[in-house]
């Protein structure tokens, strides 16, 4: 085998021009060819224990599948890691691999981890274009198991009992599977095509997809036990929308970012001459300093405004976002207005003429600067107001993107249910609720997080599942 | 994809529709709605359940055709198909221990208040309905409404049919001549409820008003659907998707409401104009 590449920095990642970039909703980063695949794999130093591995909720055999890819064995890579996940293209590309397995990457110690995230997105890409071998479907072992939603922790577990030989029947709300990987994640950072093929891949396996159900009012908890589902896994997201409470959060040009990127990504209101509309252009502030207030950011600028603004009111430091996301977004000339707290929202109004079609819509945003002051019980400096710093910006549109809690319509139906005051359905460490052969996994639980910690959530229900149910 | 098993024309804008979906005729209530696609990358839509039957598995919808999507579904014929169908949403009409209600419905509302006044009338309620249109081509539902209402009035805006006005002129009158209600419960454009609402006040009579804002999920996801009431001098936010589509009269900013529903009006009628001529070539 061919000599460690002992280079400090891994291989950078291809990205479509930041100029070019900013104006369509094409993938941002294209992947590695397979030269620096091999190269980036070279800098594996193939630890005996593996440090890596712990740090992936799911557990892929890291080592294991960069040996593989060292090998010029793609297939066999992704053999690898389809043991331990069900939806590598997708978190190849999602995952916050530099707070996971790449912070554990003993190469990170001096210089940069192996990029370890790139990789997969790699092998993953490579089996979806090279393979045309269908998976397998296992042989029946007679066990029914319903799942509800088919977000990230819904199609990991569905995926894992169905290579145990389970039918499985996933329950969706909405008209299309993949949950927030469809309704939340643009499409330039995660396009639909990967969503559908790894959706597809699951159906392959046996996995039926009801869509158009909503569990908790076309169907209950109960009636699918009724229909003869033995246990039932929960993973129907943190749905609902928080917004801040401060005057004119009603007015005409005020989103929550649910529904801007949901507008945007699931409707397809980026086409030309769409159906679903949504407001472009003009000028756009997203309250909020997460993921998803990066993803309606570069989802509205996108959409052809001409200034957008994260308005966030925490320092960048504190800002809870990837700092590649960060990144990519400053890239493409979004104004970061930090330290600064929306206070109102400002409206047209004419005096003179209450028919005016401009009244009711959004004109501007009142802010006031902050300054962090002490740290909280969470050890993050709280931001304190500066009387009498309050300024105003422009905008047409404001997205709220302040976080989601728990939906509580499977709650409301479901007797025996216990939530927690924030509204996240109690469960102990194998995903098991207050109800028999109930589970629940992803932010259902946890409230608002990311897409690998509620796949790990779906694969130790799915274990529980199994072992309960083969007893 | 759901079947369309009968179609009929109420009115030059108004389609009646049953649509084959047994789990949501299995489930639904009065006052709760449906959101449906009629294609692949069309809008969903919400639409009150106009009625159901369980032994078919069917579910009725009535609707105006106002945008492109609508529009669309309108030149959908019996034993085609639309996209996706999916409910029931909301919470159904709270009728329990009513005794005597007054149904006061607007134009296509009507088609909502219909299975609501049939409820009330099958748990041997005194139903009194009122029921107003803009004028005796677009009226819909009179016999329907005329089997289950103990007291029916018409009402038109120019007198073509029925009475001369609108329909707070009855209701108003009702409640001065010392009638009793336990609720009145209106469905219909947001300015007629408005008024209703006004009417009822002096009275002190509760009023029930269904909404029907612009939603996308319609299971509290995107937020889209919020209206602000105001409770006890406080105002709170709710979403009528999943806390309504019913909502205490008395609490409602309906002028938000009015306001709100405008957001994309430039935008529909230009979806409206667009699927016209895109209809009508189809035809040529």
């Amino acid at each position: 085998m061919a000599k460690a590449n002992m280079s400090l920095t891994r291989n950078a990642m291809p990205t479509q021009d930041a100029k070019v970039r900013a104006h369509n909703f094409d993938e941002v980063a294209l992947g590695y060819t397979e030269e620096m695949a091999v190269d980036e794999a070279m800098r594996c130093l193939n630890c005996k224990n593996m440090p890596c591995v712990n740090g992936c909720p799911v557990k892929i055999h890291i080592p294991e599948f960069i040996s593989k890819i060292k090998e010029g064995d793609f297939e066999g890579a992704y053999q690898v890691i389809t043991k331990s996940s069900s939806l590598p293209a997708v978190c190849g590309r999602v995952c916050p691999q530099e707070t996971q397995c790449e912070s554990k990457c003993v190469r990170g110690i001096k210089g940069e981890s192996v990029g370890i995230g790139r990789l997969e997105r790699f092998v993953a890409d490579w089996h979806n274009t090279f393979c045309t071998e269908e998976p397998v479907r296992p042989e029946a072992n007679g066990h029914k198991v319903a799942v509800v939603g088919s977000g990230p922790s819904g199609l990991t577990c569905a995926g894992d009992l169905a290579k145990k030989g389970y039918e499985v029947t996933v329950f969706e709300a909405l008209h299309t599977a993949g949950g927030v990987l469809v309704y939340g994640i643009p499409e330039f950072r995660l396009p639909k095509a990967i969503v559908a093929k790894e959706v597809d891949t699951l159906k392959k396996l046996g996995v039926k997809i009801e869509t158009n159900v909503v569990v908790g009012k076309t169907l209950t908890v109960d009636e699918l036990f009724d229909m003869g589902y033995e246990a039932v896994f929960i993973g129907s997201g943190a749905g609902l929308p928080n917004f801040m409470g401060i005057p004119g959060e009603s007015l005409k040009g005020v989103y929550s970012a649910n529904e801007f990127l949901t507008r945007s990504n699931l409707m397809k209101a980026y086409l030309q001459d769409p159906e679903t509309p949504i407001m472009k252009g003009g000028k756009v502030a997203v309250v909020g300093g997460g993921n998803v207030a990066m993803d309606a950011a570069r989802t509205a600028l996108r959409l052809g405004a001409e200034k957008v603004y994260i308005v966030y009111r925490r320092s960048m430091e504190e800002l809870p976002a990837r700092r590649e996301e960060v990144e990519h977004a400053e890239e493409e000339g979004i104004e970061f207005r930090l330290l600064c707290n929306p206070t109102e929202i400002l409206g047209y109004n004419n005096p003179d003429d209450a028919r005016d079609p401009k009244n009711g819509f959004v004109t501007g945003i009142k802010c006031i600067r902050m300054e962090l002051g002490e740290p909280d019980a969470n050890g993050r400096r709280r931001p304190v107001e500066i009387s009498g710093s309050e300024f105003e910006i422009e905008v047409d549109t404001v997205v709220m993107s302040i976080g989601t809690s728990p939906n509580p319509l499977i709650k409301s139906t479901t007797e025996g249910l216990e939530v927690n005051k924030r509204g996240g359905i109690i469960v102990n460490e194998d995903g098991l609720t207050s109800r028999n052969s109930v589970y629940a996994g992803g932010d259902a639980v946890t409230g608002a997080a990311t897409v690998i910690s509620a796949m790990g959530a779906g694969k130790t229900a799915a274990k529980a599942i199994d072992e309960a149910l083969s007893k | 994809m759901y079947k369309i098993v009968e179609k009929k024309i109420l009115n030059p804008t108004v389609v009646q529709l049953w649509i084959e979906a047994p789990l949501v005729a299995n489930k639904a209530k009065p006052g709760q709605f449906i959101i449906l696609r009629v294609d692949e990358d069309g809008e969903r839509i919400p639409l009150t359940v106009a009625g159901v039957n369980k032994e078919n598995g069917t579910v009725k919808i009535i609707f105006q055709t106002v945008g492109g999507t609508t529009k669309k579904l309108s030149c959908k014929e019996t034993g085609e198909y639309i996209q996706d169908f999916v409910g029931p949403l909301g919470v159904a009409t709270h009728l329990d221990g009513l005794k005597k209600v007054c149904i006061v419905g607007g134009g296509v509302g009507c088609a909502i208040a219909m299975p609501i006044a049939e409820a009330l009338h099958e748990m041997g309620a005194r139903v009194t309905s009122i029921i107003g249109f803009r004028n005796k081509d677009l009226l819909i539902l009179e016999d329907e409404f005329k089997a289950c209402s103990d007291t029916l009035r018409v009402m038109t805006d120019d007198g073509s049919y029925g009475e001369h006005g609108n329909v707070t002129v009855p209701l108003g009158e009702m409640l001065e001549n010392g009638e009793h209600f336990d609720m009145i419960i209106t469905i219909g454009p947001l300015i007629m409820m408005k008024f209703v609402v006004a009417t009822a006040k002096p009275f002190g009579v509760p009023v029930t008003a269904s909404m029907n804002p612009i939603m996308i999920d319609g299971t509290g996801m995107c937020g889209g659907c919020r209206l602000t009431l105001n409770v006890d001098g406080k105002k709170v936010t709710k979403f009528a998707c999943v806390d309504g589509p019913d909502f205490n009269g008395y609490e409602i900013d309906f002028d938000e409401a009015m306001s709100r529903g405008r957001m994309y009006s430039d935008f529909e009628r230009h979806a409206y104009e667009s699927s016209c001529n895109l209809l009508n070539r189809e035809v040529r």
